[in-house]
This record gives structure tokens, C-alpha cells and sequence, in this order.
């Protein structure tokens, strides 16, 4: 847990504008109110089980752990979940809070266009007018996406300064929120942000673990030997880490974007390469120069194109409880293709990360162990990506 | 007492309100915003911020923020910037305030940072996005080399934070007069008047009113009830349409007379 002002260690924190301070204070309260009460987890469950269609599966991947021939890889289903990936786990919780606070609109940032999406389809479920803002490079590369906001009901508003990705998309929606702040709720989707954005988003995606932890063990009667799961921000790794926090023995891998490689410098590996600075409200790592201005970052994956990553994280990395790892844009797609190949199962190019690393890792260890794997999001919209590349990405 | 605190008690004294004048460092280069600052201070600008150029100024509107890309594209950062107001200090004595977000100033170090600016001529600092319960970080440091920490309230702040802030600071209070990013504005809510009167009682820092103000007659009347008015993106203008251009300073130079012509 976070101290009270939203501190991991030295992480987190609330560095944001004079303005935003006490819409953040407002958040925080009614975020504590809603958590607290019976009422607000009743109509969330409801939703969540009818829904959004959870418990998501856990599913044991014969064919995989065959060909890798160590660990035994069992993979957590969230690319079920509605609207393609655990994005709606959150956009669900928030969406609720925001109605309960009389927010009359809500927007929020998006890489990939799966949290934009989210968004859109609890703001559509709710009545609530919904605007998304996206770097250009993403609108391009994930049109499926901004085309299924818009169908949605959504605006979606094309963010063209600096890298035209997350980033960029997040400064926008801060511009936005300081200036109607009053009247519109700012749904982030990732374990960023200021306080209480970081705790709250794992609180609500913690449902991942929550589900994944009783299942695990009816499957295989023990803990797993590891859990993997890919982080930009980070929101679906601390979905599935915050149940096994307390188990020591469970090792926890987080996998970034190597991009075209950590040498190269094009890649979004945060933590592997990253300084401490702040961006985006709060304190942790970061791509930075030696002057402190935000570099680009760069990975096939939208979801992963981001230089900054949640406080929680970069806590958990300096207290070494969980390893932060990288896999590059090449040797995610080889993951990509061997999860379609072996198990029938299309990920998502972020999820594909912690998919080419779960079979790297099992292949490493004995038949006795095991491996979770939290599947993030199915890989639909990234077919147009898939396409662009020689042999439509088949290695 | 500072040289911020001596320049509001002169301003007190004469019965005049005062003018800060925003400009991004090294915009469009650093020899330019040099002529930029001097011109500025020439016609009658009683306070100058200093702005660090940051790659993500989440704080700013379009103005500010094309001035911190031309900025960055000259090779402006945090160095660069003290470098410039030491360079201002040769020949001015005007108070200078170096404006900013934190990430640039934390990665230079906040220890040696507030040594090697007060050694340049920096009067204080005013970081947009390190509220006043981070301010733990930096202020001691700042207080240590005997500069001052602006704060800023806001209108969505409420009185308990205007007041805490107004405490915890030093130099003036900032208080941001509408809710958004900075940038020109034709005109400001009516009850800019009531809030900043509410906010001059209640605090002992002198005031400050800052954002969309961009003519002579809206700098009197955001400073009805103010000790100043801010006026940056409507400065940063005139930057964006002179370049290196020599009549840049010139143009500024009128504006700013006409500014505080209008606070007087």
C-alpha cells in the first residue's frame, strides 16, 4: 500500500498543476466512499460477472508447454474479456465512480485504442458523453480500434504533437481536464498518473489475480513458480501481482518493449533503462535525457510506446520483488505466432511480449514448475500491423 | 529581503501595480531571447520569469508550447538557462524567477541547482507541476541559498489551500485566474474580480494574477484587486512572430510599455 499521499517508496506522489489538486483530493475521497461501500461492489460485480464476462477462463497451454518442454504454462484468459482485453476491468470501476460523483464527461488517453475502447463502451452503457485522445502514429496504426470508439459513440480526438503516441495523448487529456475540470472525469487507464490513480487502477484490475489465484491452484493445487505479464504503463501486471504480493516465493516478471533493442535506443524497456524523474503526475522511472527532457520511445505495440511507467512498479523493481525484463518487437511477434500456431489463441502485440518471454522462461525451467501467464488482450486490431509486415509477420 | 520582496514594497510605495513578464529561455535561440529579456526589462517589466523549456509542458497552452519546442531545437535546457540569466544579471537587476516543471530540475539536482542559480542571478522559483505537498523535495534547498518558492493557488484551490500555500511560499503568490492552460485570452470570467479580492485578503504574500491576461486593459482590470498581473503568452507572441527577426525586442518593448502604462 501506498503511504497517504500516495508515496511506493520514493515513487508515486501528486506532481501536477496547482488546478488539478483538489479534483484529485475530490477523486480520492470519493474513491475511498466507493470502495467502502456495499452498494458500489454489488453493481460493479453485477457487471463485471454480466458484462464484461468475468471470471475469465485460466487455461492450461498443452501444445505450448509440449514445445517449450519445461514449466507448465497455464494462461490467464483477460484477451475473453469484453471489448478484447482487461482494459474494461477498470474503465467498468471508474466509470461507476464518475457517475457517482455527477461527472457529465468523461475522457481518457489511449495507446492501443483497448482502454480508448474500454472507455467508449462504458460511456456508452452509461450515457455518459465519452472523448478519447490519441497520438496520430496510434489513430494510423490501430485505425481498427478509433474506428470501433467512434462507432461507439465517442470523439476521438487526434493528438499530433512530440512522438503523436501515448505520451502525447496523455499530455492532451491532462490539457483537457485542467480546463474542465470541474465538470468532466479524467478515466486513466494504467497504473500512472498522480495519486490515487496508480492505486486505484490496481485496485480495480486486481480482480486479474483475485481470480487467477484460486484457479491456479485448483489446476495444479499449488502456487505458480512464475507470473509474467507485459508493462507499459502497467495496469495488467499489477492486476495479476497484487494477490501474490504476499507469497515471497512467487517470482514476478514484468516484460517491457525492447523495440529494435536496448542498444539501439529505440525501445520503451523503462525500467531496464530508465532514470527516476516525473512525468504525467508522478514519480518513477523514466526515458530521459541528461537535461531531464522525455525521450521517445518506441515498440511495435502501442499499449508499450511509452517512456514513463507506473510508481508501483519501479517500487517493486527497487525493492526487488518483482524482475523487469525485455523483449524485443521482432521476438514478440515470434510470440505472437507461436501462441496462434500452438494453442489457437491470436494475441495482442503487447500481450505477445509476455507471451515470447513465458515460453523463453518455461523452456528454461523443470516439468515440476510452472508458468502464469496473464494474457492481456486479443490481437484483432493489430492485423493492419500484422499485414504492413513481409510474410504478414510469420517468422 | 529578497530583491522580489524589495521590488513589490517599491511598487507599494509608489501606489503602482506591478508587471511580470513570462518568456521561454532560448526561444527562438539563446542570443535572441537574451535581446527578448533586456527589452523587456528596458520598458518597465518589474519581474521576469524565466521559463525552462520541457519537452511535455502539460501545464501550457499551444503558445507556450511551440515556444518550448523552438526552445529545445536551439539546445536550450536548465545550464543553458542559468547561463542566460547570469547573462541578463551583467547589465540588468531586474528580479528574475526561473519558471519550469520539475523533471528537468530534479534531474540537474535540486542542492547544486538553487547554488549555481542564485550565483547566477536567479531570484526564486516557480515550478508548475510540484504542489505544495511536494514541496518537501525542494524548498529546503531553495531556502538555503536565500531564494524564494512562489506558490501557486488556483480557483478551484479553496481557502484553506490558498492560505497553506500563501504560508508555506515566499516572494508572491501566484494565483491563477481561470481554470486551463496558459494562453491568450480576449476576455475573463466576471468573478475573477470577487475571487482575487477574496484571495488578497486572506493571504500576506503579495498577488499575482496570472493566465490569458494579454492586453493593457485586462492587465488593469485582472489587478483591481491584485498587486500584478502575469502577462506571458501574449509576450511569447510577439517572440513567435519576430523570431531573431531585429524588430522582435522593439515590438516587445512597446507592448510592454503599454502594459504598464495601463498599471500604473
Amino acid at each position: 500500500m501506498p503511504d497517504p499521499a500516495g508515496h511506493f517508496g520514493p515513487f508515486g506522489g501528486r506532481y501536477v498543476a496547482e488546478t488539478l489538486m483538489s479534483a484529485l483530493i475530490e477523486l480520492e475521497k470519493a474513491y475511498r466512499k466507493a470502495w467502502r461501500s456495499r452498494s458500489f461492489h454489488r453493481e460493479l460485480d453485477g457487471l463485471l460477472k454480466n458484462y464484461a464476462g468475468r471470471p475469465t477462463p485460466l487455461y492450461f497451454a498443452e501444445r505450448l508447454t509440449e514445445k517449450a518442454g519445461g514449466a507448465r504454462i497455464h494462461i490467464k484468459r483477460e484477451d475473453l474479456a469484453h471489448t478484447g482485453s482487461h482494459k474494461i476491468n477498470n474503465t467498468l470501476g471508474q466509470g461507476l465512480l464518475a457517475r457517482r460523483m455527477g461527472k457529465r464527461r468523461i475522457i481518457a488517453e489511449t495507446g492501443a485504442g483497448q482502454h480508448g475502447v474500454a472507455t467508449a463502451t462504458v460511456c456508452a452503457r452509461m450515457g455518459i458523453p465519452c472523448e478519447i485522445f490519441m497520438g496520430e502514429e496510434d489513430v494510423r496504426r490501430q485505425s481498427h480500434n478509433v474506428f470501433r470508439m467512434r462507432l461507439l459513440g465517442a470523439r476521438v480526438n487526434t493528438v499530433t504533437s512530440g512522438s503523436r503516441t501515448l505520451k502525447d495523448a496523455m499530455n492532451e487529456a491532462l490539457r483537457d481536464w485542467v480546463t474542465n475540470v470541474r465538470t468532466t472525469y479524467y478515466l486513466i487507464g494504467s497504473t500512472a498518473g498522480p495519486h490515487p490513480y496508480p492505486e486505484m487502477v490496481r485496485d480495480f484490475q486486481s480482480v486479474i489475480g483475485r481470480e487467477a489465484l484460486p484457479q491456479f491452484r485448483r489446476a495444479e493445487g499449488k502456487l505458480p513458480t512464475a507470473i509474467v505479464a507485459c508493462v507499459g504503463g502497467g495496469s495488467n501486471a499489477m492486476g495479476i501481482f497484487t494477490s501474490f504480493l504476499r507469497y515471497p516465493r512467487v517470482r514476478l516478471y514484468g516484460v517491457e518493449a525492447g523495440g529494435l533493442g536496448l542498444s539501439s535506443g529505440k525501445h520503451g524497456a523503462t525500467l531496464s533503462r530508465g532514470k527516476v524523474g516525473v512525468l504525467h503526475g508522478s514519480k518513477s522511472f523514466l526515458l530521459q535525457d541528461a537535461n531531464g527532457q522525455i525521450l521517445e520511445a518506441h515498440s511495435i505495440s502501442a499499449g508499450l510506446d511509452y517512456p514513463g511507467v507506473g510508481p508501483e512498479h519501479a517500487w517493486l523493481k527497487e525493492t526487488g520483488r518483482a524482475e523487469y525484463v525485455s523483449v524485443t518487437d521482432a521476438q514478440a511477434l515470434s510470440g505472437f505466432s507461436l501462441l496462434s500456431r500452438y494453442e489457437g489463441i491470436q494475441a495482442a502485440l503487447e500481450s505477445s511480449h509476455a507471451v515470447a518471454f513465458a515460453y523463453r522462461l518455461a523452456k528454461s525451467m523443470r516439468p515440476s514448475e510452472t508458468v502464469l501467464l496473464n494474457l492481456s488482450g486479443r490481437g484483432d486490431k493489430d492485423m493492419g500491423i500484422l499485414m504492413e509486415l513481409p510474410e504478414g509477420g510469420r517468422p | 529581503m529578497t530583491a522580489i520582496d524589495a521590488a513589490f514594497r517599491r511598487l507599494r510605495t509608489s501606489g503602482e501595480r506591478g508587471l511580470v513578464v513570462y518568456l521561454t529561455a532560448g526561444d527562438p535561440t539563446p542570443a535572441a531571447s537574451l535581446r527578448y529579456l533586456r527589452a523587456a526589462a528596458d520598458a518597465g517589466a518589474d519581474i521576469i520569469e524565466v521559463g525552462v523549456p520541457f519537452s511535455d509542458p502539460t501545464a501550457d497552452g499551444p503558445t507556450i508550447e511551440a515556444a518550448s519546442r523552438r526552445a529545445l531545437s536551439s539546445g536550450m535546457n536548465v545550464p543553458g538557462a542559468l547561463e542566460l540569466v547570469r547573462r541578463f544579471r551583467g547589465t540588468h537587476a531586474t528580479p528574475v524567477v526561473l519558471f519550469g516543471y520539475c523533471n528537468p530540475f530534479l534531474r540537474y539536482g535540486w542542492p547544486s541547482l538553487c547554488e549555481d542559480a542564485r550565483e547566477a542571478g536567479v531570484d526564486g522559483f516557480l515550478v508548475v507541476d510540484l504542489p505544495f505537498e511536494e514541496r518537501g523535495e525542494a524548498l529546503p534547498a531553495i531556502r538555503k541559498a536565500g531564494l524564494d518558492w512562489i506558490p501557486l493557488a488556483a480557483p478551484t484551490s479553496g481557502m484553506a489551500r490558498v492560505r497553506a500555500v500563501d504560508r508555506a511560499g515566499s516572494g508572491f503568490l501566484y494565483l491563477i485566474s481561470v481554470t486551463g492552460v496558459t494562453g491568450v485570452r480576449k476576455t475573463l470570467p466576471p468573478e475573477v474580480a470577487a475571487w482575487t479580492r477574496k484571495v488578497a485578503k486572506a493571504t500576506r504574500l503579495p498577488v499575482a494574477i496570472g493566465f490569458g491576461i494579454s492586453s493593457p486593459a485586462l492587465a488593469a482590470a485582472a489587478t483591481r484587486y491584485a498587486d500584478a498581473a502575469v502577462v506571458g503568452s501574449a509576450c511569447v507572441k510577439i517572440v513567435e512572430r519576430n523570431g531573431r527577426g531585429p524588430r522582435g525586442p522593439a515590438e516587445l518593448s512597446r507592448f510592454v510599455r503599454s502594459l504598464k502604462k495601463a498599471l500604473r
